[in-house]
C-alpha cells in the first residue's frame, strides 16, 4: 500500500481496475484507493502481469503492506507469496533475499511511504517485484574525494586504479593512504611455487581461489572498460619483411652495447611516432573533456603471475630501440616481482598488448581507461598473400586497434593504423 | 510476523532508553524491518526533548526576541512600558516540548516499534527486565542497544536541590526571572541559561573553573562570546574556584576565589549548577551482562560501530561517552541499528561532530581548534572573516563575531571551522559536510553561495584560509 497522501496510514481498496492475470504497463491505474483524504488512483510503478491480489475490494491495508504482486509472466513468485504474511518485511524475507537486500527493499518502501502526494508519479515501485537486474548507472568519472585526489597526485598514484571504500566505491582519503603505504612497503616475497613436472594430482572437483587485490582491480577495470567505453575495432595486416630486416640490422649494431630489440620494441617505437602524427588517438577520455597528448607514453601490457600490469615507457617517440628494449625488459622484470613504483605504471597515453609470443594470430585488447586506444599485436607468421596477382609467402603480423568511440572516430583510427603500418613496412620512414 | 526473530526471542532488538539516541535507533531498526521495542520509564524524547535542547531553544528564541525588541528603536518600533515576563515564555517552551514528545510516540508507532513503558535492566544474554509500578517482566531480543543517557553532575560544594541550587532542569521550570543568579560552569548549558535569564532582567554572574568561557571552543570564539556577554552587563569570572554554597530559604550565599586568588562572596537568589553531566550507567544491569565501562567517567566502552565488549550489546548516546550531544547520540543510534540489521557500512566519525551553543551570539564549531591544530604540528593557514564584512549580517543588525577556517596546507583539508555570530549553528553544517566529503577549502569557495546571505561568509572564511578573502 503506497502512501498516497502525506498523512495516510492506511488505505482502502475501493475498486481494482486490473484483475489478476492482466498485463500491466508502468503508469497504468491499478486501483482506486480511499485514503484519509480522498479517493486516489494507485498507479503501477513497474510492468508485468498483475499476478496476485491480496487485498480485495472494500478491504484496507496499512501503508507499506503488500497488496498485490506485479511480476513478469512465468516468473516464480511462489517463494514470495509463501513468505508474505502481510508486512513489508515479510515480503522482503519471503523473497529469499539476504538481510542486506531485505534492508534495501524496506528502505525503498519506507521512502515510498514518505513521499508526499505531490510527487505520486515517481514513487519507487511498491510492488515486491523480485530483484530484477537493474542496470547500475554507468560511471562517467572516477568517484573520489577532492582530498583523496590531491593525495593521490602527490603520491604518484592513479586514482582510477584504486579501490574505493566510500559509499558507492568512492575513493576516500584512507584508500589512498593505504595504497601509498602498500606501494612504499617492500613487497612480501611470494613463496616459490613448487617445481613439479606434472600438475599435482587433484582429488577435488574444483578449487576456489580467492581474488588477489590485483585480480580484483583487473576485473573492476576491465568491467569499467567494456561497460561504459564504447569500443570498436580496426585490424590491419602488416608485411613485416622490412621490419624483421631492420630489427636484425639494429640488433647487430646494438650487440656492442649488449642490448637486443624485439619486434614488440619496434612496434612500440613505430606506434609512438605514429601517435605524434595522430594526436587524436593519443588521448584520454576525461568525462567532460578529451585530453590529447603531444608525447607518447606507451603502456606495455605485461603478464604477471596473478594478472597483468602495464608499465609505461615514457616519451617512447623520442627513444631509440635499444633504450626502449632495455626499459621494457627492466620494467617487465620488476613488474613480475611486484616492485614497480606507482609512477612506473600510471600516466600512459596509449597501450600495446602483444600476445605474439603465444602464437596468437589476432585478438582484441580491452582499452585501459582513460586512454582512448590500445593495439593488440599478434604473432609474426609466414602467410601466403596475394601481391600483384601472385600468391607469395611473407612474414605478416596483424594489429588490431581498439578505439574508444567517444574519442576516436573510425577514420581517425584508420589513419593512425595506416601510418603505423607504413612505418612497420618501411621502418626507414620512422626517421623521416 | 515481521522481523527475523523466528520466534526464539520476543524482539529482534530492544532499546533501553527513549531519548534521542534510543528513539532514533528504534525508528531506524523499524525502518530496516527489525522488530523493535523501546523501553522508557519516563517521557519519550529523553532529556533533549523534554528538559534539554528543545525547551532551552524555545526559551533562547524568546530571549533573542526580547533583546531585539529592546533595540527596536532603530526599526521605528517603540513601546510604552516594555516588559519581559519569563512565565509565558516558559509555558510556551513546555508546549513545544510536549508537542515533540508526542511526535516521537507517533514515529515509533509508524515504524512499528513497541514502546514498552518501564525501567529497563539488562539480565545478561539477550534478556531485559522491565520494571513498572513494582511489577517486573522479562523480554528478550537478539540484540540490545543501551541508550540510558546522562544526568547533571552534582558537586560536593554545589549540591543540586532544584530549590535554590538548580540543575538545568530547575532552571527550566521557573515562572519568574529572579533578580540575581549565579551560573557555575560556562559550558554550553551555563552560557545558554545565562543568556536567557539575562534577557529577562536577571543580574547574572558566570563562574568558570577553566581559563575561559566555552572552554572546548577555539580561544577566539571564547573571547568573542565573553566580550558580548560583558557588554550585556553580565559578570564573568574565569579560572575561578567555588569554595562553598549555602542555600537558605530566601537565597544562596556563594563563595569563590577569582583568578588572582581574591575571595568573593555573593548573596544571590539562585545558583545554577552547570558543571557537566554524568552517565546513567548504574542500576541498569551492566554487571549482569558483563558490559565494560571506560576507565574514566564510567561511560560504557564502545567501538566506532557502537559495539560494547559483549556481542549483541550496543551502546549509544551520552551513556556511551565521547561528546555528550544529542546529534552524536542520534547518529550512533542509526549506526547501531544498521549494524544490527546487517546493513551497517559506516561508523561514527567522532572527529567530525559539530559543537553548538545557542546563546547570543551563537557559537558553533567542527574539527580542531587553532591551538589543537598547532599542537598536532599541522602546517596550517587560518582565515578569519568578520561578520562586519557580510552584507546580510549588517542588514540584519547582527554582525558580532566571525567565521574562522583552519586549513591544512598540504591537501587543503578543512582542519577546523569556528563560527561566532548569527545562525552559527546552522552555518556550521556546511563545514561538517565539507569535512565529511573530504572537500578541500577551494571547493567550498567554488561552490557558489547566494548573495546576500550569511552563507557567503562561509565561502569568505574558506577564501580567508587561502589568504584571499574578497570582502575584507
Amino acid at each position: 500500500m503506497e502512501a498516497l497522501s502525506p498523512t495516510m496510514e492506511e488505505g482502502q481498496v475501493v475498486k481494482w481496475l486490473k484483475g489478476e492475470g492482466d498485463a500491466v504497463a508502468q503508469g497504468d491505474i491499478l486501483a482506486e484507493i480511499e485514503t484519509d483524504k480522498a479517493t486516489m488512483e494507485l498507479v503501477a510503478r513497474g510492468e508485468g502481469v498483475l499476478r496476485r491480489v491480496f487485498v480485495g475490494e472494500g478491504a484496507a491495508a496499512p501503508v507499506g503492506d503488500v497488496i498485490a504482486i506485479i511480476a513478469p509472466e512465468g516468473e516464480d513468485i511462489g517463494a514470495l507469496v509463501a513468505g508474505l504474511g502481510g508486512g513489508r518485511t515479510a515480503a522482503a524475507d519471503g523473497a529469499g533475499a539476504s538481510e542486506a537486500d531485505a534492508g534495501a527493499a524496506t528502505e525503498a518502501e519506507a521512502a515510498a511511504a514518505k513521499t508526499p502526494e505531490a510527487s505520486v508519479a515517481p514513487v519507487p515501485d511498491p510492488t515486491p517485484v523480485a530483484p530484477t537486474t537493474a542496470t547500475p548507472p554507468t560511471p562517467t568519472r572516477v568517484k573520489a574525494s577532492p582530498v583523496a585526489k590531491r593525495l593521490a597526485r602527490d603520491a604518484g598514484l592513479d586514482i582510477a586504479t584504486l579501490q574505493g571504500s566510500g559509499p558507492g566505491g568512492r575513493v576516500i582519503k584512507r584508500d589512498v593512504e593505504a595504497a601509498a603505504r602498500a606501494a612504499a612497503a617492500p613487497p612480501t616475497a611470494a613463496p616459490a611455487p613448487p617445481v613439479s613436472p606434472w600438475p599435482a594430482p587433484s582429488d577435488t572437483e574444483f578449487e576456489d581461489i580467492a581474488l588477489t587485490q590485483m585480480r580484483k582491480t583487473v576485473a573492476r577495470r576491465l568491467g569499467e572498460s567494456l561497460g561504459p567505453v564504447p569500443h570498436f575495432f580496426l585490424t590491419v595486416d602488416v608485411d613485416m619483411t622490412r621490419a624483421l630486416a631492420a630489427r636484425k640490422r639494429v640488433n647487430e649494431l646494438l650487440a656492442a652495447r649488449g642490448a637486443k630489440a624485439s619486434i614488440n620494441d619496434l612496434v612500440i617505437k613505430a606506434a609512438a611516432v605514429a601517435l605524434t602524427h595522430h594526436p587524436e588517438c593519443n588521448a584520454w577520455w576525461q568525462g567532460d573533456s578529451v585530453r590529447r597528448f603531444h608525447r607518447a607514453h606507451i603502456g606495455v601490457a605485461v603478464a604477471v603471475p596473478d594478472g597483468l600490469i602495464t608499465p609505461v615507457v615514457r616519451d617512447a617517440q623520442a627513444k631509440g630501440l635499444g633504450q626502449i628494449s632495455t626499459e621494457v625488459r627492466e620494467l617487465a622484470g620488476r613488474a613480475r616481482e611486484k616492485k614497480l613504483q606507482p609512477h612506473e605504471y600510471t600516466g600512459s597515453t596509449f597501450s600495446i598488448s602483444n600476445l605474439g609470443m603465444f602464437g596468437i594470430e589476432e585478438f582484441t585488447a580491452v582499452i585501459n581507461p582513460p586512454e582512448a586506444g590500445i593495439i593488440a599485436v599478434g604473432a609474426v607468421e609466414e602467410r601466403p598473400v596475394a601481391v600483384g596477382g601472385e600468391v607469395i609467402v611473407q612474414p605478416r603480423m596483424r594489429v588490431t586497434m581498439s578505439c574508444d568511440h567517444r574519442v576516436i572516430d573510425g577514420a581517425q583510427g584508420a589513419r593512425f593504423l595506416a601510418t603505423l603500418k607504413s612505418f612497420l613496412e618501411e621502418p626507414a620512414a620512422i626517421l623521416m | 510476523m515481521a522481523g527475523n526473530t523466528n520466534g526464539r526471542t520476543d524482539y529482534d532488538v530492544i532499546i533501553i532508553g527513549g531519548g534521542p539516541g534510543g528513539y532514533v535507533a528504534a525508528i531506524r531498526a523499524g525502518q530496516l524491518g527489525l522488530k523493535a521495542a523501546c523501553v522508557e520509564a519516563d517521557k519519550l524524547g529523553g532529556v533533549c526533548l523534554n528538559i534539554g535542547c528543545i525547551p532551552t531553544k524555545a526559551l533562547l528564541s524568546s530571549a533573542l526576541l526580547v533583546g531585539e525588541l529592546k533595540d527596536a528603536g532603530g526599526h521605528g518600533i517603540s513601546f510604552d512600558g516594555f516588559t519581559a515576563d519569563l512565565g509565558p515564555a516558559q509555558k510556551r517552551s513546555r508546549k513545544v516540548a510536549s508537542r515533540l514528545s508526542n511526535g516521537v510516540s507517533f514515529l515509533l508507532k509508524k515504524n512499528r516499534v513497541d514502546h514498552v513503558e518501564g525501567y529497563g535492566r539488562l539480565l545478561g544474554g539477550g534478556a531485559v527486565e522491565v520494571e513498572k509500578d513494582g511489577e517486573k517482566r522479562r523480554i528478550t531480543a537478539g540484540d540490545i542497544i543501551i541508550a540510558t543517557g546522562s544526568r547533571p553532575r552534582s558537586l560536593p560544594f554545589l549540591q543540586i536541590d532544584e530549590e535554590r541550587i538548580w540543575s538545568s532542569t530547575g532552571a527550566l521550570f521557573q515562572e519568574q526571572a529572579p533578580e540575581t543568579l549565579v551560573v557555575v560552569g560556562a559550558g554550553a548549558v551555563g552560557m545558554e541559561f545565562a543568556d536567557i535569564y539575562n534577557a529577562y532582567g536577571t543580574k547574572v554572574t558566570v563562574i568558570e573553573a577553566l581559563d575561559r568561557v566555552l572552554p572546548l571552543e577555539d580561544k577566539e570564539s571564547s573571547r568573542a562570546v565573553a566580550q558580548a556577554f560583558k557588554r550585556r552587563k553580565m559578570d564573568i569570572f574565569t579560572s575561578a574556584r567555588v569554595e562553598s554554597t549555602v542555600a537558605r530559604d530566601e537565597g544562596v550565599t556563594i563563595s569563590f576565589t577569582d583568578r588572582r586568588g581574591k575571595a568573593h562572596t555573593l548573596d544571590v537568589d539562585y545558583v545554577l549548577s552547570a558543571v557537566g553531566r554524568i552517565p546513567n550507567t548504574e542500576d541498569i544491569g551492566l554487571e549482569a551482562a558483563g558490559v565494560k565501562l571506560t576507565e574514566r567517567g564510567n561511560f560504557i566502552a564502545i567501538d566506532e560501530a557502537t559495539r560494547t565488549n559483549v556481542p549483541g550489546i550496543w551502546a549509544v548516546g551520552d551513556c556511551a561517552g565521547n561528546q555528550l550531544l544529542a546529534h552524536k547520540g542520534m547518529h550512533e543510534g542509526v549506526v547501531a541499528a544498521e549494524h544490527i540489521a546487517g546493513v551497517g557500512h559506516h561508523t561514527v566519525d567522532y572527529g567530525n561532530v559539530p559543537n553548538c551553543t545557542y546563546c547570543h551570539p551563537e557559537v558553533a564549531s567542527v574539527g580542531l581548534t587553532e591551538e589543537q591544530a598547532r599542537e598536532k604540528g599541522l602546517d596550517i593557514e587560518v582565515g578569519k572573516f568578520p561578520w562586519a564584512g557580510n552584507g546580510r549580517a549588517l542588514a540584519a543588525g547582527d554582525s558580532t563575531g566571525f567565521i574562522k577556517v583552519i586549513r591544512d596546507k598540504r591537501y587543503s583539508e578543512v582542519v577546523g571551522a569556528h563560527i561566532v555570530g548569527p545562525h552559527a549553528t546552522e552555518l556550521i553544517a556546511e563545514f561538517v559536510m565539507a569535512r565529511h566529503l573530504e572537500s578541500t577549502v577551494e571547493e567550498i569557495d567554488r561552490a557558489m553561495h547566494p548573495h546576500p546571505t550569511l552563507s557567503e561568509a562561509v565561502a569568505e572564511g574558506a577564501l580567508g584560509a587561502l589568504g584571499r578573502a574578497l570582502h575584507i
